[in-house]
């Protein structure tokens, strides 16, 4: 038997950052991942980094997490293709427009910057857009990464300071004192965390964390590119609506001049096949904001499961039922941009010291089923 | 635009063009789509003009007679459900709504990396031959060809005739198991003739087996290639290299269908049809076995398809294909050797620049197009992936739409249903 301080049963980007800041504590770790570092939800998602501010709550660990991120980009490899090309919020009509200026008080009173872009303002900066938007929020701390190598990164540098990396070994059983492999090999160690995101409940059936689909179409190379993450204001309201498919605008220029078009959201879906009448409804959503769209030439579409949870919280702490037990998991669509701030706030509750922001809203403890 | 027929058929090659004929024949209303401007695919490339092979020209004139009609140009891009394929061509986009599909996509030449492997003047063996039948220069040019297989003599006939000067044909395999299957193309009427032709015409051209290229040199394009010839290096100076290990089934439509694959071949039944219901395939699909496994095959899809009964003697000269093709796949396995010729900095996906050392440490294809964008371009690894394979054992993944870059407006979805077809197969 091996033993460790610390075993993270999930290789995509929150167990990555979560190894990296434990092992820069000095503990002995083990990541623990079913089949290769990042190639989950990880590899699946846009990768922005974007603070969001839909409730209190969210917008504290984005806006937090998307510093701790800037404060990472120059060790960053070029790999991971950070670009700080932050986010334009479009209002299509005069009520979103209005609604602007709420967001952006609530934005500067998280510390984030925020301005507004009327419609001509607008035009000038991002002029492939249709020219029936009103204005526009831009954040322009918000930035992307490419995940899969930003969650490799987290990895190997936390393998530098002595983890060990254990991709293609699936977890069969968590356990008070380490976890048992389907090999049959078991690891020992006094914290076990639950990083694994939408395949979180099939080791800990009571998790509150079911899929939700998403869509993806990346273009060739030298499309003519956007300058900064378009996402439209109703986003919001796609992202959190509760029940039925939506879609919602969502584009970023990646570093490889390339374009990458979002977005979809279908609770409770786990087929991973691209569903033709979802794409369909994103791509013509998307057409609405860039009239050009049509025209550019589409390399590849993909899917990915986002792990929602009820709130649309994560859930970072012990677990109120497994008090052995450490949960980071149930992001949904914000693992990318929260991996910093998790892997801080669950280092940081481990080691018993406090955070730089408030912890409990993100407590598993939260959810009554756990508690059993 | 919209189109409806019975039968879609997907490759103007042999294969395609037999199943459209028997098909059209017996009624249906038959659409073939192909990529190129003309019938006839990579073999028969240019035969619709010319009219030189005698094979080719029958077939081709029963495919105009036939009924069935012809969309050049046309690249099949995404299959949204049963029944409906989205197609490109050119600037503009289709949608076909079809009762059943032939699988015709034939198969391309398997490249595997080497030094200077994408120097200007490094071409693939057929596609060499190609650019000559297409009117590349080449009288006097210095030719070297490595490969393996008829289609190593045949692309050197072709130069030859053109009059390149082909330096050195050098084939992989040893000379037991290349001279072995040249002996058993006497068990095949129409090969030893095809064998025949081909040694006569290239009467004082240098062959050699067990020997292979080891690195293309040059400073802006090819200047000279070393080769390794029956144990022996020596380099020689050329302006053209052909080089490329057999050929590989184009099986990306097929695992868009999801259609079964097996050991690099498409499951079927003896109707040709795949596990998937109304979907065949055909040709070098089902293992590559050259134009007499297509067109035996392409007739059986197109029987079944129009539900007639397939001959006793179509059944047994299938058996004999197979035979064929198995001993072909034998002779052009690649070499071991040829699998250690990248150095760290050989270049193993051209699209995204990725050399052979970026791939240090990953365990599979999926690692390395996450970690290093192996494939991940505009070829969509239809050349790596297959060098992948080769080199390294790793299997491929399963295909999503677009299953070529296409523009975003070929995926939409057609505004309403379009019309069912004339009539139901």
């Amino acid at each position: 038997m091996s033993a460790f301080d610390c075993i993270i049963v999930g290789g995509g980007i929150v167990g990555a950052a979560l190894a990296d800041v434990l092992c820069a504590e000095g503990l002995s770790v083990a990541l623990v991942e079913a089949r290769s570092i990042g190639a989950g939800t990880t590899a699946c998602g846009m990768g922005h980094l974007v603070a969001m501010d839909d409730n209190a709550p969210e917008l504290a660990l984005t806006a937090w997490s998307v510093a701790l991120w800037r404060e990472l980009r120059d060790d960053l490899p070029m790999a991971v293709e950070y670009d700080a090309c932050g986010t334009l919020w479009l209002a299509t009509d005069e009520e979103e427009l209005a609604a602007i200026a709420a967001k952006v008080a609530s934005y500067r009173g998280a510390g984030v910057r925020a301005e507004v872009l009327d419609a001509a303002a607008l035009r000038e900066a991002e002029p492939a857009l249709t020219p029936d938007l009103v204005g526009a929020l831009r954040v322009p701390d918000d930035a992307v990464v490419y995940p899969p190598r930003a969650a490799l990164h987290f990895a190997r540098r936390a393998q530098q300071r002595g983890a060990r990396l254990m991709p293609g070994c699936p977890v069969a059983e968590l356990r008070p004192d380490g976890v048992v492999l389907e090999n049959g090999e078991v690891l020992a160690a006094g914290h076990v965390v639950l990083a694994a995101g939408v395949a979180s409940p099939r080791l800990c059936p009571d998790l509150p964390i079911s899929p939700r689909k998403g869509h993806l179409l990346i273009t060739q190379r030298g499309a003519p590119v956007v300058r900064h993450q378009l996402v439209e204001l109703g986003y919001l309201k796609s992202a959190h609506g509760s029940d039925g498919a939506s879609v919602a605008f969502n584009a970023q220029p990646r570093v490889t001049g390339q374009l990458l078009l979002g977005s979809s959201r279908q609770p409770g879906v786990g087929s991973a096949q691209v569903e033709p009448a979802i794409l369909e409804r994103m791509l013509k959503r998307a057409a609405d904001f860039l009239p050009g769209l049509d025209a550019l030439r589409a390399l590849r579409v993909w899917t990915g499961l986002r792990p929602a949870t009820p709130d649309g919280l994560p859930l970072l702490g012990r677990h109120p039922g497994k008090p052995w037990l450490w949960l980071a998991c149930g992001h949904e669509g914000l693992g990318i941009t929260t991996a910093t701030g998790s892997a801080q706030l669950v280092a940081d509750q481990l080691l018993g010291r406090a955070s730089a922001i408030d912890a409990r809203p993100y407590a598993p403890s939260r959810f009554e089923v756990l508690h059993a | 635009m919209r189109e409806a027929c019975d039968l879609v058929v997907i490759g103007a090659g042999p294969g395609g063009l037999a199943a459209a004929c028997r098909a059209a024949e017996a009624g249906l209303d038959v659409l073939v789509l192909d990529a190129q401007p003309e019938p006839g695919g990579q073999v028969w490339r240019g035969e619709a003009r010319k009219g030189t092979n005698r094979l080719a020209r029958r077939w081709l004139s029963r495919f105009a007679a036939s009924g069935a009609r012809f969309r050049p140009g046309a690249r099949v891009v995404a299959a949204p459900e049963p029944g409906l394929l989205l197609v490109e061509e050119g600037p503009s986009s289709l949608a076909v709504r079809y009762g059943r599909l032939v699988l015709a996509t034939g198969a391309r030449e398997r490249f595997l990396p080497f030094p200077g492997w994408t120097l200007p003047g490094v071409l693939g063996v057929s596609g060499l031959q190609v650019l000559v039948k297409d009117g590349l220069p080449i009288r006097d040019r210095r030719v070297v060809l490595a490969g393996t297989g008829p289609l190593l003599l045949a692309a050197a006939a072709t130069i030859h005739a053109h009059g390149g000067e082909v330096l050195l044909v050098a084939e992989q395999a040893p000379a037991a198991r290349h001279w072995g299957f040249a002996l058993q193309l006497w068990r095949y009427p129409d090969k030893l003739i095809q064998g025949a032709v081909l040694s006569a015409g290239l009467a004082g051209v240098r062959t050699a087996t067990e020997s292979w290229v080891l690195e293309a040199r040059g400073e802006r394009r090819l200047e000279s290639v070393r080769m390794s010839v029956g144990g022996r290096e020596e380099e020689l100076a050329c302006d053209y290299l052909g080089a490329a290990w057999g050929l590989v089934p184009n099986l990306e439509l097929a695992r868009l269908f999801g259609c079964e694959v097996s050991r690099g071949a498409v499951v079927v039944d003896d109707r040709m049809e795949t596990r998937v219901p109304r979907i065949h395939a055909v040709g070098e699909l089902l293992g590559i076995g050259g134009v007499d496994q297509a067109l035996v095959t392409g007739e059986m899809a197109g029987l079944a398809a129009s539900e007639q009964p397939v001959p006793d003697a179509l059944v047994s000269a299938w058996r004999r294909v197979r035979v064929f093709a198995e001993a072909l796949a034998r002779h052009d396995a690649p070499r071991p050797e040829l699998r250690r010729l990248a150095t760290p900095q050989t270049l193993l996906c051209r699209c995204e620049d990725v050399p052979l050392s970026a791939l240090e440490g990953c365990r599979d294809l999926r690692e390395a197009r996450l970690y290093a964008r192996l494939g991940m371009g505009s070829c969509q690894g239809r050349t790596c992936g297959a060098a992948a394979e080769a080199l390294f054992g790793w299997a491929a993944e399963d295909v999503r739409p677009p299953c070529l870059p296409a523009r975003i407006g070929s995926l939409r979805l057609p505004p309403e249903t379009p019309p069912t077809p004339k009539r139901a197969s």
